[in-house]
């Protein structure tokens, strides 16, 4: 490669990122939603992403539509929002929650679950069966909450393609689950649609970890793959929400490939199951149950 | 091309046999961290690591989210998610939809790890049955950087370096055997 072509790309690059930054300084000043605190490199790849899907030649052509496009938003947060998940994601970790957190839990009269980041709603589900199954869902509310509207209004419908109900069965399995995922949903075509009695203890609500505060005193927080788009800044902020909302004891969720090395509100937290990023507010010696 | 301060490496189906043998073969003196894509199908890669640590000159971890890249050391991309290279050589994990069917992505590791180390930067494509890593192998090459091909006949399944010679083309094409000598010439003092 040339020096001259080189130098090319290198410009190409460089106005790229000059754009992904004006990008998300329009989204910010025109619609409030605030991405600076991102990831860097995933950022500008979903945003380049965006730019290709929506036939734009560049991301400037996304900021005009951004400021002046009635509508364009919401396809804008359902291109930056990362909704894929599956049911009973990481088996390992929705068993150790049966059978170390689910115990706790049961001592309290009412049980309230905040769901955040909950996307297309896959663990929103998944965890309901397993209080089902646990005798314990009469008495919990989950919260599941989200930035992104349209994924919002998808969980509450639980529909999802049938070509993923085979893993996600074994998931399930692989969980503890004592009946058969099938149980759960009725299969249409190409789709299932999940047991809409699984919703009766759901409230899907708008909100945004990035800008929100605390709305509801929790006994776990379940939060995986979101944190690993954030900042350390954005992420130890985030951090300290859960810590607020958390009851004394509560509990702890995260994806298990998250660090928090460069979290100082972690310290708050003590692990249960380091491994599968389970934590519990507090010491060991005066967390309750 | 400047002196090397990364090396990013993607492979498939046959990768575990390749890159035993590639990283037998590398200089335990070498500085330049090294980042690792191999689709594998297993959930956990903790066996792949003890495998190759097993043969490697170097030690072998998973890439953790936010570390820095760690010299002389390689990192494999953990099971299930994209890993990526941050401006600041720390490293970033994403659950994004999938590209090329595959996650951890090579494609998303190169083009990261391409912006983050422009000239100084080599790409190794080895054996393997799509086209992942041939985007990422281009975007390596514009800013500048060198690009390695195992030979296609050479390789155990010859798709995915015949897709990047084909895409992004290579400055240097050999056999597997030739690949590690070349790394320790190109990157040591």
């Amino acid at each position: 490669m040339n020096d001259t072509a080189r130098e090319t790309a290198a410009a190409d690059v460089a106005l790229e990122d000059i754009e992904v930054e004006l990008f998300v300084r329009a989204l910010k000043l025109r619609h409030g939603y605030d991405f600076s605190q991102y990831a860097p490199a995933s950022l500008k790849r979903r945003i380049l992403q965006l730019a290709h899907s929506q036939h734009a030649d560049t991301v400037s052509t996304l900021t005009g539509r951004l400021l002046h496009e009635p509508g364009f938003l919401s396809v804008v947060l359902e291109g930056l929002s990362v909704p894929v998940s599956e049911m009973f994601r990481d088996p390992d970790v929705f068993q150790a929650l049966r059978e170390q957190v689910f115990p706790v839990l049961a001592s309290y009269p009412q049980i309230n679950i905040w769901q955040a980041g909950c996307a297309h709603g896959q663990e929103v589900y998944s965890l309901a069966i397993l209080l089902e199954e646990a005798g314990l869902y009469e008495r919990t509310q989950i919260y599941a909450t989200d930035f992104n509207q349209s994924a919002l209004n998808q969980a509450q419908e639980g529909i999802y393609p049938a070509k993923e109900a085979q893993l996600w069965s074994r998931n399930y399995l692989a969980a503890g689950g004592s009946h058969s995922l099938a149980d759960y949903y009725s299969a249409r075509y190409e789709f299932i649609k999940l047991d809409q009695r699984l919703r009766r203890n759901v409230i899907f609500a708008n909100h945004n970890l990035v800008t929100d505060e605390v709305f509801c005193e929790a006994h776990l927080v379940l939060c995986r793959n979101v944190l690993i788009y954030f900042s350390d800044p954005l992420q130890d902020r985030t951090l300290a929400l859960f810590r607020d909302s958390l009851v004394r004891g509560g509990f702890l969720c995260l994806g298990t490939r998250e660090s928090l090395d460069f979290a100082p509100s972690a310290a708050d937290f003590t692990p249960v199951d380091p491994a599968l990023r389970i934590y519990r507010l507090g010491s060991r010696a005066s967390g309750r149950g | 091309m400047t002196t090397p301060r990364a090396i990013v490496i993607g492979c498939s189906a046959g990768g575990l046999n390749a890159l035993e043998t590639l990283f037998a073969a590398l200089s335990p003196q070498l500085q330049q961290p090294i980042a690792l894509c191999c689709h594998t199908g297993s959930s956990t890669v903790t066996l792949m690591c003890e495998l190759l640590a097993q043969h490697a000159t170097l030690p072998v971890v998973e890439a953790r989210e936010r570390a820095m890249m760690q010299d002389g050391t390689i990192h494999v991309a953990p099971s299930g998610y994209h890993l990526l290279v941050e401006t600041s050589h720390r490293f970033s994990l994403s659950v994004d939809e999938r590209v090329s069917f595959a996650r951890p992505s090579i494609d998303v590791l190169f083009d990261s790890a391409a912006e983050a180390f422009r000239d100084a930067l080599i790409g190794v494509v080895l054996t393997g049955a799509n086209r992942d890593g041939a985007e990422g192998l281009r975007h390596i090459r514009r800013l500048g950087g060198l690009a390695i091909v195992q030979e296609p006949s050479d390789a155990e399944v010859s798709a995915m370096p015949a897709a990047a010679l084909e895409l992004a083309g290579a400055d240097h094409c050999l056999p597997l055997a030739g690949i590690a000598p070349l790394l320790n010439r190109l990157c040591l003092p």
